[in-house]
C-alpha cells in the first residue's frame, strides 16, 4: 500500500459547524438551462439554454425535468472541457419523490452517483460535499447538479395544473430548469480561478410555520441560523462578503431573514441577494414572491453569481441555497416545515 | 328579475366565501367540504329550501345547493322507502352532478393535456 | 385571527420557550406577509360567481320553456354547466378565470366539476386505472364522502323522527 503522504494534515474544522479547506477545490464548469418563464426572466440572458417547450420533448414532467438536467450535466462537462470519463463523482438532487427526476436524467452519464436530497437547498449541499470529496483526496473532479421543474412541482405538492385556485401573496413560483458545477481539484482555466474556500452546513430549524405557501418563512430562520454560525465560526463580519446570496427565501422570506439577523447584531441589508427575487420580474411575470425550486439557487448562481465573480463585479460570496424540508403527507398529518441552508463560500483568485 | 337575483344571491354567497379563503388559509378542498356539508344541515333544518325557491339558481348553483339536493333526495326517498332510502337517496339525487363530471372528465381526459402555466 | 397584538421580531429571538417562539414567529411572519387585496377578490368573486349562477339561471328558464319540468330542468342545467366547465377546464380558460374569480370559480358546481377534470387531465400519463381512475377524485372526493356521510347521518335522524311520530 503506498504510504500517506500527504503531511499537510491539519484539521480542516473549523468552530461548531464549518470547514476550510486546504486545497479548495476549483469551479472548473457551470452550466445553466432553463424554461421559457425564466428566460423571459432578468437572468434570461445569461442562461447557457433556455428551452421553450415545458415538455422538452418528453411525454412527461417528470421526464422532462430528467431532460433539463442531463443536457444541463452534459452542457458543465462539455464547458469544463472534461468528458464523462474525467468524473469521479456525480452529486445530485431534486424534489420529485425518491429523485426520479435525478435518476432518470443522469443514469446515462454513467458516473458513479451518490443522491441527495436537501429540498432547494440541494445545491448548496451537493457543492459542500463535493468539495468535502476532493478536498480530502477522494475525487479530482465532481460534478453537483440538481433540477426542478414548475410543473412536476405543483403536480406533487399543489394542485394539478388545470385546477383553477388563486395564489396568495406569499407563495413562490418553482423554477423551471437545471444548473450544474464541475468542481475540480486543480485549475483548468486560463484566466482566474474561482474556488470553493470552505463551508458551513446548515442544521434543520424549525420555528413552527405550517404554510406551505409561505416557504420564505419557513426559510429563512435556518438561513438565518447558518449565516450566524459562519460568522462565529469563522470570526467574521457580514461586510466580509461583497453578497450574502440566499437560495429562495423570497420577497417575505428575504425581509424576515433581514430582521432576524440584526437581532442578532448581524446587518446584511446592503450586501444580501436571493435567488429567488433575481430570477424573475415580480411586477411584470406575476410570481409572487418569487422563485423557488432547487434550479432556483442552481441556475442564478452559474448563470449569474459566477459571472459576476468571473468579471471580477464580486471578489468573495458566501452562496447559502435554502431547503424547506416538508411533503405532502408530512403537511396532511399537521407537521411544522423544518427549514435548512448550506452556505459555501466561493472566491475569486 | 330572476337574473338580478340569481345574479346577487350567487355572487354573494361566493364573495362571502372568498372571506373565508383570504382570511383563514384554508384549502379549497376544505372549503368545497364545508359547503357541502352546510347545504345539507341547511336542508335538514328546513331552511335551504325555501330560500332556493326564492334565489333560484343563485342558490342552486353553489355547492350547498348540491348539499340542499342530497339532504332532499334522502328525505324523498325516506318516505317512499322507509329505512332503505336512508342509504339510497343520497346517491340518487347526486347522480346526475357526479355522474356528468366523472364522465365528462374522463371523456376529456382522452383529448386534453396538462398545461404549463406562464 | 385578530390578534393584533404588535410582535416585535426581538420576541422571537430572545424567546427561550421553542413554542411561545413559534407562537411569536408566526405572529410576526402574518404581520409582516402582504396579503392579497381582500375587498378585490371579494369585487372579482361576487362578479365571476354571480355570472354564473345568472348563466345558470338561464339555462334553467330554457330548459323549462323546451317543456321540462321544473326539477328536471334544474338537472339539465347541472350537465350543461358541468360540460361548460370541463369544456373550459380542457382548453385552458376555466384556470385563468379562477385567478380573477377566486371563489367565484369555486363555489359553484362548475368549481366541482373542474377539480374533477383537472386530476383527470393531469394523471393520465400514469394510466387509466392508477393515474385518472385513482386521481380523479383527490379533490372532489372529499365533497362526495362527507356530502353523503352528511346527508345520511341527518337522514337518520329525520327516519328515527318519523318513526317515533315527531314529524
Amino acid at each position: 500500500m503506498p504510504e500517506n503522504k500527504n503531511l499537510n494534515n491539519k484539521s480542516k474544522m473549523i468552530g461548531k459547524q464549518s470547514l476550510l479547506f486546504n486545497s479548495p477545490p476549483y469551479i472548473i464548469g457551470a452550466s445553466s438551462i432553463t424554461g421559457k418563464k425564466e428566460g423571459e426572466g432578468p437572468l434570461g440572458h445569461l442562461f447557457d439554454a433556455v428551452i421553450e417547450d415545458p415538455l422538452i420533448g418528453k411525454e412527461t414532467w417528470e421526464e422532462a425535468e430528467s431532460e433539463f438536467m442531463k443536457q444541463a450535466a452534459e452542457k458543465a462537462i462539455q464547458k469544463a472541457g472534461l468528458t464523462n470519463k474525467d468524473i469521479r463523482y456525480l452529486l445530485a438532487g431534486d424534489l420529485l419523490g425518491q429523485l426520479i427526476a435525478t435518476s432518470f436524467g443522469i443514469a446515462e452519464l454513467n458516473i458513479p452517483f451518490f443522491g441527495l436530497f436537501g429540498a432547494c437547498s440541494t445545491i448548496g449541499e451537493a457543492m459542500s460535499i463535493g468539495s468535502i470529496l476532493i478536498d480530502g483526496g477522494f475525487a479530482d473532479k465532481v460534478l453537483a447538479i440538481t433540477s426542478s421543474h414548475f410543473a412536476g412541482a405543483e403536480k406533487q405538492f399543489r394542485y394539478p395544473l388545470d385546477y383553477g385556485n388563486q395564489r396568495p401573496y406569499s407563495a413562490s413560483w418553482t423554477v423551471t430548469g437545471s444548473g450544474a458545477v464541475v468542481l475540480s481539484k486543480n485549475n483548468s482555466n486560463d484566466g482566474g480561478a474561482i474556488r470553493v474556500k470552505g463551508i458551513t452546513t446548515g442544521k434543520i430549524v424549525d420555528f413552527g410555520i405550517k404554510d406551505p405557501m409561505n416557504m420564505g418563512a419557513a426559510m429563512a430562520p435556518a438561513a438565518c441560523d447558518t449565516i450566524k454560525s459562519h460568522m462565529e465560526d469563522f470570526g467574521l463580519e457580514a461586510q466580509h462578503y461583497d453578497k450574502i446570496i440566499t437560495g429562495d427565501l423570497g420577497y417575505v422570506g428575504s425581509d424576515i431573514l433581514i430582521d432576524l439577523l440584526k437581532e442578532h447584531n448581524i446587518d446584511i441589508s446592503s450586501n444580501h441577494m436571493d435567488c429567488g427575487k433575481e430570477i424573475f420580474d415580480q411586477e411584470s411575470q406575476d410570481t409572487h414572491a418569487g422563485g423557488s425550486g432547487c434550479a432556483c439557487s442552481a441556475v442564478t448562481f452559474t448563470g449569474y453569481v459566477l459571472k459576476q465573480l468571473q468579471e471580477g463585479t464580486w471578489k468573495r460570496v458566501l452562496f447559502l441555497p435554502t431547503g424547506s424540508l416538508h411533503s405532502k403527507v408530512s403537511y396532511n398529518e399537521g407537521n411544522t416545515m423544518p427549514g435548512i441552508a448550506h452556505a459555501v463560500i466561493v472566491e475569486a483568485e | 328579475m330572476e337574473y338580478v337575483k340569481a345574479f346577487l344571491v350567487g355572487g354573494a354567497i361566493c364573495a362571502l366565501v372568498q372571506i373565508l379563503l383570504d382570511c383563514t388559509k384554508l384549502m379549497p378542498g376544505r372549503v368545497m367540504v364545508i359547503l357541502v356539508c352546510t347545504g345539507v344541515f341547511l336542508g335538514a333544518l328546513g331552511i335551504y329550501e325555501p330560500f332556493a325557491e326564492w334565489a333560484g339558481a343563485g342558490a342552486g348553483v353553489p355547492l350547498t345547493g348540491f348539499g340542499n339536493v342530497l339532504f332532499k333526495g334522502v328525505k324523498d326517498a325516506i318516505d317512499k322507502e322507509g329505512f332503505l332510502g336512508i342509504f339510497k337517496g343520497g346517491f340518487t339525487a347526486s347522480a346526475v352532478g357526479i355522474s356528468s363530471a366523472l364522465i365528462f372528465s374522463y371523456i376529456a381526459s382522452w383529448f386534453f393535456n396538462p398545461k404549463m402555466k406562464s | 385571527m385578530g390578534n393584533d397584538k404588535n410582535v416585535d421580531v426581538s420576541k422571537v429571538v430572545r424567546e427561550k420557550d421553542t413554542k411561545t417562539r413559534n407562537e411569536n414567529y408566526n405572529q410576526y411572519v402574518n404581520q409582516i406577509t402582504p396579503k392579497n387585496s381582500l375587498p378585490k377578490n371579494m369585487i372579482g368573486a361576487f362578479l365571476v360567481g354571480g355570472i354564473i349562477c345568472t348563466i345558470g339561471q338561464f339555462f334553467t328558464n330554457y330548459y323549462m320553456s323546451m317543456g321540462a319540468d321544473k326539477e328536471a330542468a334544474k338537472s339539465y342545467n347541472t350537465i350543461t354547466l358541468v360540460f361548460l366547465s370541463i369544456l373550459l377546464t380542457g382548453i385552458g380558460i376555466y384556470q385563468k378565470i379562477a385567478k380573477f374569480g377566486g371563489a367565484g370559480t369555486l363555489v359553484p358546481i362548475t368549481g366541482f366539476a373542474n377539480s374533477v377534470a383537472a386530476p383527470a387531465v393531469e394523471y393520465k400519463k400514469e394510466g387509466h386505472v392508477f393515474g385518472i381512475g385513482v386521481n380523479i377524485f383527490t379533490i372532489a372526493g372529499p365533497v362526495i364522502l362527507y356530502g353523503i356521510f352528511s346527508s345520511w347521518v341527518l337522514g337518520l335522524i329525520y327516519y328515527i323522527l318519523k318513526q317515533l311520530d315527531v314529524m
